[in-house]
């Protein structure tokens, strides 16, 4: 049983996969560990729930991976995505430390398959959960119980006493009590404050009120805030989170994957003015759908509609809501309770202005509109095969940028610069040192497994000396 | 929006047939499952859910139950994603949808009571025909060496009864996968022999109660099931039963070798081994029955679940007392309870969860002609 009286050599704050991570790594160092997950044990996790994939360098094809991906490809898409942002030693030290961590994760008993249907573009460099992020948590907590690491569900951390950069307890409430808790060491694996609107609200105004979490609720951000509290150093543009355009139907939390729409690219998306805004065709649909939470969330009421004809309807994944569908335009504005002449012009307008071409989903091709503003560069073909359909979709928030600033060793860094006594960061709490912006698949889980692991490991050292 | 709100592809006549849509839908544009088992891949080739589609896909889902433990949306969650559960409740209708003759289809209902009420009352007609056809003394005496169950029972009204039931129910069964197949078979080009072979191998080895590797959850989200292992027991117990039966039946016709058989002869060697088979195999599973999650379970057709396995329980160790008591005044009692549930057993097939192997092997069937499609 947990004792909450006794003063562990690890405390583990979070129960992500990076959480995780760290426990075990610490644990196999002969730590004593306890994680304190703040959310109940069916939403344990935080955002590796709704995670399929990691994005680790590999030196040769394996069973579930169809080629090699070596740590300087991975660096270069690491600086592609964050337009050369990063922290380059401790990216270059993660990536290197990414190639142990594929097969560390099979050892605690993660299994991977090969890439999902309808994402062979990642086949070669992302290694996938069998059974999704869940299973890949459910291996890891099965590994960790096994390992005789303590475990507390519907245990958040509401303060924590750190002096001069030395973590002494946390408190934690437990069963409606508060706790102290006592350990050598600390990591901070507790994620982003995505689900935090009032925080959000700070940066976004109230167009925050009309965001969609596609996390769980539990990702408050209340570590980090008490860690910056305490002097520690931070990281990341505290503005920026990760925010794509998902259906606007979807609950206000943890609606994960599945309210996702990758129709963007086969029609035009317009406002509540029944006006388009962005150029449904800028580039094909991975580098571009990171773009569009924030587009809708710049447009009123933070609202935008898909609009595609019958020609497209079976070009794209399936997602959880059925289209809205009309005969005519006109009705489906009606539906959408979009002014029906605005909505008839801008498709009339658009539909005009679609130059010939020969289309191709695949790639970059040369259908593209003259004379219409937004352009749509690619993929543009009239909307006029009955019946019509329509996404609704709203910002849907992932995960926020802003961390605490970490060195090699995962250990935080105070703002006076030092580092910290006996305090360690792992996953989305310290990402931004590395993912300033941007985005690519599987990312996020290479940063969180891989620091955790280095994090695990330099809190059970830093325990015993 | 509450979960039951969400949409489904198309109508359907039942809660569970339009629930397993519903998850249809959900699952369709999640995917992560595709690696655990079939069913995701097959469900990946469709759009749209007709009843047959469903039917197919319940018949296609071994209840291992990694689907749900993996599932971030299972409940608590407001989307309330149950599939193996689900699955089952569709899986225990489509018996008694595909069944012959459709009258008598309501025998899926209530099913324990059913089959143990028809069990009761095979055993007895037994015992009493045994009672009113035998003299007392011959009943209660001893016999030894070949033909000293025929004493009891002439061979050729052993014979005729069981060769009836059997053929009933090879009828019945017949008939009812037939219904299945042209629902579940729809335009798929033939899969030829290699679909059958590949069906066969899939079936023969549970290849997919195995949660894609990692293991099937039963007690709770550990992946600790032995399942796999009892219905292995199940399977090749009663398969070696069959065997025994039918060398018998050719030792008695082609050879003239009546039963009583030596311990060392084939029919006894088939028998015992299989009978001990059909005693680990169904404890087993009916244990793991017990101790399973009950959010796994599908606790209308409990009922059937239990009287199946108990009928191949009684089945197997009334054969084995048979054998180990045969040379006892005990043997003739023990013979008619013996014939009563193996006639039960037999007759009742078509109306219990005997038909599960049936359909999931018809399901493995199209499922390997449709993954060849895709090559």
């Amino acid at each position: 049983m947990v004792d909450l009286e006794k003063q562990y050599d690890v405390l583990v704050v979070g129960g992500g996969n990076a959480a995780l991570c760290a426990a075990i790594a610490a644990r196999r160092d002969g730590a004593s560990v306890l994680v304190l997950e703040g959310a109940p044990k069916f939403y344990r996790g935080g955002n590796t729930r709704h995670t399929r994939n990691i994005r680790c360098a590999h030196d040769a094809a394996t069973e579930t991976l169809t080629g090699p991906y070596s740590e300087e490809e991975l660096f270069d898409d690491l600086l592609r995505v964050t337009g050369g942002k990063t922290d380059e030693p401790l990216a270059k030290h993660m990536i290197r430390e990414s190639k142990e961590v594929l097969v560390w994760l099979q050892e605690q008993g993660v299994r991977y398959q090969r890439s999902l249907g309808g994402t062979l573009t990642l086949g070669r460099t992302n290694a996938f959960f069998l059974g999704g992020g869940r299973a890949m948590l459910n291996a890891l907590y099965d590994t960790a119980e096994e390992l005789g690491i303590d475990i507390l569900y519907d245990a958040p951390a509401t303060a924590v006493t750190i002096e001069n950069g030395m973590f002494l307890s946390a408190t934690v409430t437990h069963e409606s009590k508060p706790h102290q808790v006592r350990a050598r060491t600390l990591v901070a694996a507790a994620g982003g404050f995505e689900s935090n609107i009032e925080w959000l609200k700070e940066y976004w105004g109230d167009a925050a009120e009309n965001f969609l979490i596609r996390g769980t609720p539990y990702n408050r951000g209340s570590v980090l805030k008490m860690l910056h509290n305490a002097g520690v150093q931070e990281t990341g543009d505290p503005t920026q989170c990760h925010a794509v355009a998902i259906d606007a139907r979807a609950p206000k939390y943890d609606g994960g994957i599945i309210t996702r729409l990758d129709c963007v690219v086969f029609g035009v998306v317009v406002n509540k003015h029944a006006q388009r805004f962005y150029d449904e065709g800028e580039d094909i649909w991975p580098k571009r759908y990171a773009i569009w939470g924030r587009l809708v969330a710049q447009q009123p009421d933070q609202i935008a509609y898909i609009i595609f004809d019958a020609s497209s309807l079976r070009l794209f994944m399936p997602s959880l809501f059925p289209p809205i569908t009309a005969g005519s335009i006109r009705d489906l504005a009606g539906k959408l309770g979009l002014d029906a002449d605005a909505l008839e012009k801008t498709i009339g307008d658009f539909n005009a202005g679609v130059r010939p071409g020969t289309f191709n989903h695949a790639d970059l091709d040369d259908c593209r509109t003259e004379g219409v503003t937004p352009p749509k560069t690619h993929w543009a073909r009239r909307i006029e095969q009955a019946p019509f359909y329509a996404y609704p979709v709203r910002p849907g928030i992932t995960f926020t940028y802003l961390g605490v600033r970490v060195n090699l060793e995962s250990r935080m860094l105070m703002a006076d610069g030092k580092p910290a006594a006996n305090m360690f960061a792992a996953g989305e709490i310290m990402a931004g040192n590395v993912l300033t912006k941007g985005y690519a698949a599987g990312i996020g889980m290479m940063i969180g497994s891989v620091s955790g692991r280095i994090a695990g490991r330099g809190a059970a050292k830093n325990a015993r000396n | 929006m509450r979960a039951i709100d969400m949409h489904t592809t198309m109508a359907h006549p039942t809660r569970a047939l339009a629930e397993a849509d519903r998850l249809m839908v959900i699952c369709n544009s999640c995917r992560y499952c595709e690696g655990l088992c079939a069913v995701f891949p097959a469900m990946e080739r469709r759009n749209l859910f007709k009843d047959g589609d469903l039917n197919f896909l319940a018949n296609l889902c071994h209840g291992c139950g990694a689907c749900y433990a993996d599932c971030q949306f299972s409940p608590p969650h407001e989307f309330d994603v149950n599939v193996p559960r689900t699955l089952a409740r569709v899986r225990g209708e489509s018996y008694q949808t595909y069944a012959w003759p459709g009258a008598l289809s309501g025998l899926f209902a209530r099913n324990g009571l059913a089959i143990s009420l028809i069990a009761a009352f095979s055993v007895a007609a037994f015992l009493l025909g045994f009672f009113i056809w035998a003299d007392p003394s011959v009943l209660t005496g001893t016999h030894v060496g070949p033909g000293a169950f025929y004493r009891l029972m002439p061979h050729n009204v052993m014979a005729l009864l069981f060769g009836g039931v059997f053929v009933y129910a090879i009828l019945a069964l017949t008939m009812s996968m037939r219904a299945f197949w042209r629902d579940i078979a729809g335009n798929t080009p033939a899969g030829g022999i290699g679909a059958f072979l590949q069906a066969v191998k899939d079936a023969g080895s549970l290849r997919y109660l195995d949660g894609g590797g990692a293991g099937c959850m039963n007690d709770d989200d550990k992946p600790t099931d032995r399942r796999k292992h009892y219905h292995h027991a199940t399977f090749y117990g009663f398969l070696l039963c069959l065997a025994s039966t039918t060398v018998a039946t050719l030792y008695h016709y082609f050879l003239g070798r009546e039963a009583p058989y030596p311990w060392w002869d084939l029919p006894v060697v088939f028998g015992t081994l299989g009978g001990i088979g059909l005693i680990v195999g169904p404890v087993g599973l009916l244990v793991a029955k017990f101790k399973r999650a009950p959010e796994l379970l599908d606790e209308t057709k409990s009922g059937m679940d239990v009287a199946f396995i108990v009928m191949l329980l009684l089945t197997s160790v009334t054969g084995l007392a048979l054998l180990v008591l045969r040379a006892t005044p005990a043997m003739g009692v023990l013979l008619a309870v013996h014939l009563g549930v193996v006639f039960a057993l037999f007759l009742t097939m078509p109306y219990g969860k005997f038909v599960h192997g049936l359909f999931r092997f018809l399901a493995l069937v199209q499922h390997a002609r449709e993954s060849r499609g895709d090559h």
